[in-house]
């Protein structure tokens, strides 16, 4: 038995309706079509009345997850591609982001976001949101890159009393498989140390964090030992698990698929150079996608996007500093 | 094309219980006008007044209307910029409008928005965003929440906008998302000629607004927002009939804005000819002639209830200037309500 990302992700929302009558899943295509990608498969059937197909309205739904909220509803939205919820945009930063703050209602709402590059998508299907996300005070943005992590941090989001961006990786959809669903160990907030190091330290979340531990993997073979930080939130984002980890090895590279202007990447060197510029050895380098819109063809694709290869070059001129 | 029927009142329509009701809303008309122009002297006065005053004047009936067929605390009410006097009649206190424009901690809002962006949102009456359109589907989904909990009855949403506002892909959505479910919302546009400064001719195109309604598969009439009588009857159905399951319904008041878009405009940009008009009578003139000429009011009563209305006003500003501003250091700096993931521990 095993069970990929896309399994886990869909679990995760089987066992929060099981749980808790107040959630409900709205989003384009998932009552009997099971949704784009079929992360809501046989949910309707499971729980008719419980997961209703949307217009295609982003902004309408958000707003709509917001007043469901109020009224004491815990409702999930699936966005088909984390790209739509531009259109969504109004209502996620300005009305989901500031009821509590405005009026001491919380809004509990988990925002799904199909995130991040697949082979032959292209500009519109590719995009990675969170950093335009975690931009926004009141919002709470989630980067699962294990099977655990997207089941575990999928029911955290549903319970907690904010708005919680998830932005699950289309990429891990089918590619990450587990044995089994372990337990729940970390919560929202806390990083984790995906492999140990001593050399240099990866920070980095989501699908990259499967190419950062094969890259390290590559420089084992040349003797060294690469540490990697797998954010899980980029908001709140784990600073002192991040300072530890360069504590022990003195070099930073801040990694991820998204666009490199501003960014997560740009925030964890920011972080580190400003509360441990004395624990580096080198200066902090970062590695993101080019800054193009995202290419269509494969070939393009792949050079778009750090992959295993360019992370490790990219270690190899850290290390050599 | 067959379009979207008006409403006007008839005089068979004038029951006792009608009476009764229309006086009762004229009281919250009066109560909203006369609150706004103490807030218009107090803005123009400086010092006082936290940000800007949106004020509501010749729209107090069409507002009210609607207002006063609510239920406060089983109803969602979304009121918009010009729903003082829909507000009062909902059964909002002028409290926290005074309280909320004047940014004191005792408000709801707390010091943390002003104005007009107030509300109690845990106790049916949202608290507005600046971005027009977007209340609608929070209304709508409050409903769809309250369905899916079995807990719905014969509660209705309800809530308003200009003509401005619904050339918003957020309106289309909303209301188009409301139809789809049949949710028992009201949604009333004034059309008050102006957005801004940008007349009806250059926000949309067809003839009448109301003919938008055909198009979500929705009920709309039109109704002359400056009539009391007129706007109390429509609102009446629309709500009957959204509380006996008839879905969305659009009411559209026609009427001139008679103030500024805010107290900082002086409304210079609407020509002296659109003044003229059946649509720039004021409502609370129209309202009062009304009452007198049926002999619900006498120009005694009228004098009495002009006299406890500007006390009342007069009081609760007094009282609300005492009470404390914000302090930033006993501030809760926190936007989520889980405190801990609250990163407050960088900021260098
Ligand atoms: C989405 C959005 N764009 C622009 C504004 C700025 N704005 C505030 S009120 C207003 C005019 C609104 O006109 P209308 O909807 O007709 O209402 P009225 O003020 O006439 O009552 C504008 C442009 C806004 N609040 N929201």
């Amino acid at each position: 038995m095993s069970i990929t990302y896309l399994e886990a992700i869909r679990e995760a929302q089987y066992e929060a309706l099981r749980n808790d009558p107040a959630v409900f899943l709205y989003g384009q295509d998932i009552a009997t079509f099971g949704g784009a990608f079929k992360a809501t498969k046989n949910l309707s059937k499971e729980f008719p009345n419980r997961v209703f197909d949307a217009p295609i309205s982003e902004d309408a739904m958000v707003g709509m997850a917001v007043g469901a909220a109020v009224e004491g509803a815990r409702p999930i939205i699936e966005m088909q591609f984390a790209d739509f919820s531009s259109v969504g945009f109004n209502q996620i930063v300005n009305q989901a982001a500031t009821l509590y703050w405005r009026t001491n209602v919380p809004c509990p709402i988990t925002i799904r976001m199909p995130s991040g590059g697949t082979a032959g998508s292209g500009p519109f299907h590719s995009q990675s949101m969170e950093a335009i996300y975690a931009h926004y005070p009141g919002l709470v943005i989630v980067t699962p890159a294990t099977v655990e992590d997207a089941y575990w941090m999928l029911l955290d989001s549903v319970q907690l009393n904010d708005p919680v961006i998830y932005c699950e990786h289309k990429f891990l959809y089918y590619h990450l498989k587990a044995d089994q669903i372990g337990d729940h160990e970390l919560p929202i907030g806390k990083a984790r140390i995906a492999r140990p190091g001593r050399h240099a330290t990866i920070v980095t979340y989501s699908a990259m964090v499967h190419e950062a531990l094969r890259a390290a993997e590559e420089l084992q073979l040349d003797g060294y030992s690469i540490e990697v930080v797998d954010l899980r939130s980029v908001k709140p984002m784990d600073t002192d698990t991040i300072l530890a980890s360069v504590a022990r090895t003195g070099r930073l590279l801040a990694l991820g698929e998204a666009f490199p202007w501003g960014g997560v990447t740009a925030e964890i060197i920011a972080r580190v150079t400003t509360e441990g510029f004395h624990l580096l050895d080198a200066p902090p380098m970062r590695l993101n996608s080019k800054d193009t819109p995202i290419p269509y063809h494969p070939n393009l694709w792949k050079s778009h996007r750090p992959t295993t290869s360019t992370i490790a070059g990219a270690l190899r001129r850290l290390l050599r500093y | 094309m067959a379009l979207a029927p008006s409403i006007n009142c008839a005089e068979t329509d004038l029951t006792a219980d009608f009476r009764d009701q229309f006086l009762l809303t004229y009281q919250h008309m009066l109560l909203a006008r006369v609150l706004e122009e103490k807030l218009g002297s107090l803005y123009r006065a400086g010092g006082r007044i936290v940000g800007g005053v949106y004020i509501g004047k010749g729209q107090e009936a069409f507002s009210a209307a609607l207002g006063v067929q609510l239920r406060k605390g089983s109803d969602i009410y979304g009121p918009l910029i010009r729903d003082q006097a829909g507000r009062i009649a909902y059964g909002e206190p002028i409290l926290d409008c005074v309280r909320t424009y004047l940014g004191t901690i005792t408000g709801p809002m707390r010091g943390r928005d002003g104005n007009i962006h107030r509300g109690r949102p845990k106790e049916g009456l949202l608290a507005m965003i600046s971005h027009l359109g977007s209340l609608l589907s929070v209304v709508a989904g409050g409903l769809f929440a309250r369905r899916q909990a079995g807990t719905l009855g014969d509660s209705i949403g309800a809530t308003s906008i200009g003509d401005g506002g619904t050339s918003t892909g957020a309106f289309h959505e909303g209301l188009n998302m409301a139809a789809v479910e049949k949710l028992p919302i009201i949604v009333s546009i004034a059309n008050n000629q102006y957005a801004y400064s940008t007349p009806n001719t250059r926000q949309y195109a067809c003839e009448n607004l109301v003919d938008r309604a055909a198009g979500y598969g929705i009920e709309g009439v039109s109704v002359d927002a400056t009539d009391l009588a007129s706007c109390l009857k429509a609102f009446r159905a629309a709500v009957a009939r959204a509380r006996s399951g008839g879905g969305p319904q659009m009411i559209v008041g026609t009427l001139l804005r008679l103030a500024g878009h805010g107290e900082h405009d002086d409304a210079s940009y609407i020509p002296d000819k659109a003044r003229q008009g059946t649509s720039a009578r004021d409502c609370l003139a129209v309202a009062e002639k009304f009452a007198l000429d049926h002999g619900w009011m006498n120009s005694t009563d009228l004098r009495e209830l002009n006299e406890e209305v500007r006390l009342n006003v007069d009081q609760t500003i007094s009282k609300v200037s005492n009470e404390p501003a914000p302090d930033p250091f006993k501030e809760n700096w926190q936007a989520l309500s889980s405190a801990d993931l609250v990163e407050g521990q960088h900021e260098a």
